[in-house]
């Protein structure tokens, strides 16, 4: 028996064909549990991108092999394990979550692959954990919330209060904020995060409330957004305590919260680096064939996942599907020579994205769907803060 | 500090309690009487919130849905108990937990195929979305009053059945020697049905009274189980007078602890570090408590009066 199955294999690495190479991108993404809503975008979005390319990045046949993090770090490195180690492929990107990218690093760095965040910045990866190896089609954790406390000093507001959950990306943005918000800081609340995350806020609003203070900043991505905007509406907080949130409210929450009626989100403030309103022509088709394949607006997940799949192409291309020449497929990629959804690309230093960041304002469309749209340019062509600790020049 | 905030705080972990209230004493109830460990009855708070959530948007009228839900979920747990408890019985513990957690795995899959991986957030009535001003600055939204009040409506209902109707009767004998009530002639599996059904009608109320202020999503279950296994234990498996105590205590105590320990933490430590050790804490508190129960007191708070 065993003869046989040694000799069947023998024959099936015989008849592997030698000619059109196949690249491999492992995309990690969260696919089950209540987070699955942002994977999903993610996968729709490098569905969509592989369809743009027929498949192809020049005459090099791409594949993708997605994976679940089930939103725990420890599945998220066993499934980076997987991809890297038995499916052998190429380029490993993806990841929603700043912790468990800090987890699966390791595995993608160590065998010498290239790792492409596409949502995930924690501090360190931008700074002391820099890599060559290590690119972001993101952006880092602090720059967006920094983005957020540059408005509400424009704004004039004077004092604040922070929620965010309890983890790696959490705390990120709260320094963010606190970096550039002038204003007094009346209290601040890390809530608990992972799988059971802490879904019901009554004692934080409470808490909020009787601080005082003018305004209340959040982040909660994912379920988390619903239950919190709904109960941010439930206190009546809209017009004593106005919303500035990052990562919180986005194409995923509006289209439930509308459902729902939650009044309370229209004309709250957002800041982000990409936007469905952005006008350039890489951004329109992206956004007109989301809403035609998939009947709704794209988020920034998907924006950042379809840059991510857009830029292994171009490189791929760039080096004629010859994967075998590390070096000048990594300079490929750092070239980043392809048409970015958010206008203009380029990396920094540090392989993070150096990239304008806007102010949004959550409106309803011409059909009456609501979405954002951009109301101001607040950082142009900004470079994290953490590009400085990275010892790569 | 403030008083008004206090009182706030404390009605935020009254309603906490009451919520877990509703699914500890359907736990409570199957494992005291029918000695069966019921992993699965944070699916049927799951199933409670989507089967209303549903009906909301089919029927228009949020608390209609919850009146036509009520029997629906009473109807899944008498099925699930014929299907899933029944064989089970016999078996001992670590059988009824791995039986459960597969009907976990199943129900979720399940609501996944069928709802598909989003959650669906449910819609209120404006009249439910609104504040109600109590006196002076307490201010509390109208629907926690309506969990405030549906839970202390089903406890009160629960104390009446248990304590003035033979069912209630039969159930605290049950809890206390079920051999000797099925030995007096009584059809004990119609008593464990019943049982098991009005357990998954009780968690299925709270997970329809939780879905509008968070969402009905795939999951929800597995996290509230936990802290409802730690309240039956703090208060004594098969006792509903345990159960209502230790769940409003559990709950009283994880809203005050995520509200002002890290003011109290502020007395004591710098800023900063009151700051990141104060979430950590108030998550742990419920879970130092029942170790100290089980350590001091492994039968509970108030054990039923046993054999």
């Amino acid at each position: 028996m065993k003869r046989i199955l040694s000799m069947a294999l023998a024959a099936t690495m015989l008849t592997t064909p030698a000619m059109a190479e196949t690249v491999k991108i492992g995309f990690v993404t969260t696919l089950t549990t209540g987070a699955a809503v942002i994977g999903k975008d993610m996968e729709n979005a490098v569905n969509l991108a592989m369809d743009h390319l027929g498949g192809m990045a020049g005459d090099t046949k791409l594949e993708v092999v997605f994976g679940d993090d089930q939103f725990a770090p420890e599945a998220g490195k066993q499934v980076t394990d997987k991809l890297v180690k038995q499916d052998d492929v190429d380029v490993v990107a993806g990841y929603i979550w700043s912790h468990v990218l800090l987890a699966s690093r390791k595995s993608v760095l160590d065998a010498g692959k290239i790792l492409i965040s596409a949502n995930a910045g924690p501090s360190q990866i931008a700074g002391k954990l820099c890599s060559e190896n290590f690119f972001s089609t993101s952006w880092q954790n602090d720059q967006t919330p920094m983005a957020m406390g540059e408005v509400l000093n424009q704004q004039g507001v004077k004092s604040l209060y922070i929620m965010a959950p309890n983890y790696a990306a959490g705390k990120n943005m709260v320094a963010g904020v606190e970096r550039t918000f002038q204003g007094e800081v009346k209290g601040k609340d890390l809530t608990k995060w992972g799988a059971d995350a802490q879904l019901d806020f009554s004692a934080e609003l409470a808490k909020a409330k009787a601080s005082g203070a003018e305004g209340i900043f959040v982040f909660y991505p994912g379920a988390a957004a619903g239950a919190f905007i709904k109960q941010y509406h439930q206190a009546g907080l809209k017009d004593t305590m106005p919303l500035y949130s990052v990562f919180t409210v986005d194409a995923l929450s509006l289209p439930r919260l509308q459902a729902a009626d939650f009044e309370s989100v229209l004309g709250s403030r957002v800041t982000q680096q990409w936007d469905p309103s952005l006008d350039n022509a890489a951004n329109k088709k992206f956004v007109d064939d989301f809403k035609a394949k998939y009947g709704g607006y794209p988020s920034f997940y998907a924006a950042q996942s379809y840059d991510a799949i857009m830029l292994i192409a171009s490189a791929v291309e760039a080096v004629g599907g010859d994967m075998s020449n590390q070096d000048a497929f990594r300079a490929a990629i750092k070239a980043a020579d392809f048409d970015s959804v958010r206008g203009d690309f380029a990396f920094g230093t540090n392989n993070m994205p150096v990239q304008n960041f806007y102010l949004r304002e959550v409106v309803a469309d011409a059909d009456g769907n609501w979405t954002t749209k951009v109301v101001a340019t607040v950082y142009e062509n900004h470079v994290d803060s953490y590009a400085a600790e990275c010892s790569m020049n | 500090m403030d008083l008004s905030l206090l009182v706030i705080q404390m009605l935020n972990g009254l309603q906490l309690g009451l919520l877990l209230f509703l699914v500890a004493s359907g736990l409570t109830l199957v494992f005291g009487i029918l000695d069966f460990v019921n992993l699965a009855h944070g699916a049927l708070y799951m199933l409670g919130a989507f089967f209303c959530a549903t009906l909301t948007f089919a029927l228009g009228n949020f608390l209609l849905a919850v009146v036509v839900s009520i029997p629906i979920m009473a109807a899944v747990g008498w099925v699930l108990e014929r299907v899933l408890a029944q064989p089970l019985y016999a078996r001992n513990h670590l059988d009824h937990v791995l039986g459960t957690f597969g009907a976990i795995l199943v129900i979720d899959t399940l609501v996944h195929l069928i709802w598909g991986p989003e959650g669906i957030q449910v819609p209120l009535p404006d009249y439910l979305e609104g504040q109600v001003p109590l006196w002076g600055d307490v201010v509390v939204p109208t629907f926690r009053l309506l969990i405030i009040g549906a839970g202390l409506g089903a406890a009160g209902l629960l104390f009446w059945l248990v304590n003035y109707t033979r069912l209630g009767m039969l159930i605290r004998a049950g809890a206390s020697n079920r051999t000797m009530v099925s030995a007096l002639g009584i059809n004990i599996e119609m008593l464990f049905a019943l049982v098991f059904a009005l357990g998954a009608a009780l968690a299925g109320l709270a997970g329809m009274l939780i879905a509008p202020i968070t969402e009905a999503s795939i999951g929800m279950g597995n996290n509230i189980i936990i802290t409802a296994f730690v309240v039956i234990i703090v208060g004594g498996i098969g006792s509903m007078k345990g159960a209502f105590i230790a769940a409003l205590m559990i709950g009283l105590i994880d809203t005050l602890g995520r509200s002002f320990l890290d003011d109290i933490f502020k007395l004591a430590m710098s800023t900063e570090s009151a700051e990141t050790s104060a979430p950590a804490v108030s998550a742990m508190l419920i879970y130092i408590i029942m170790a100290a129960v089980l350590a001091f007191r492994p039968q509970g708070l108030f054990p039923p009066k046993v054999r």
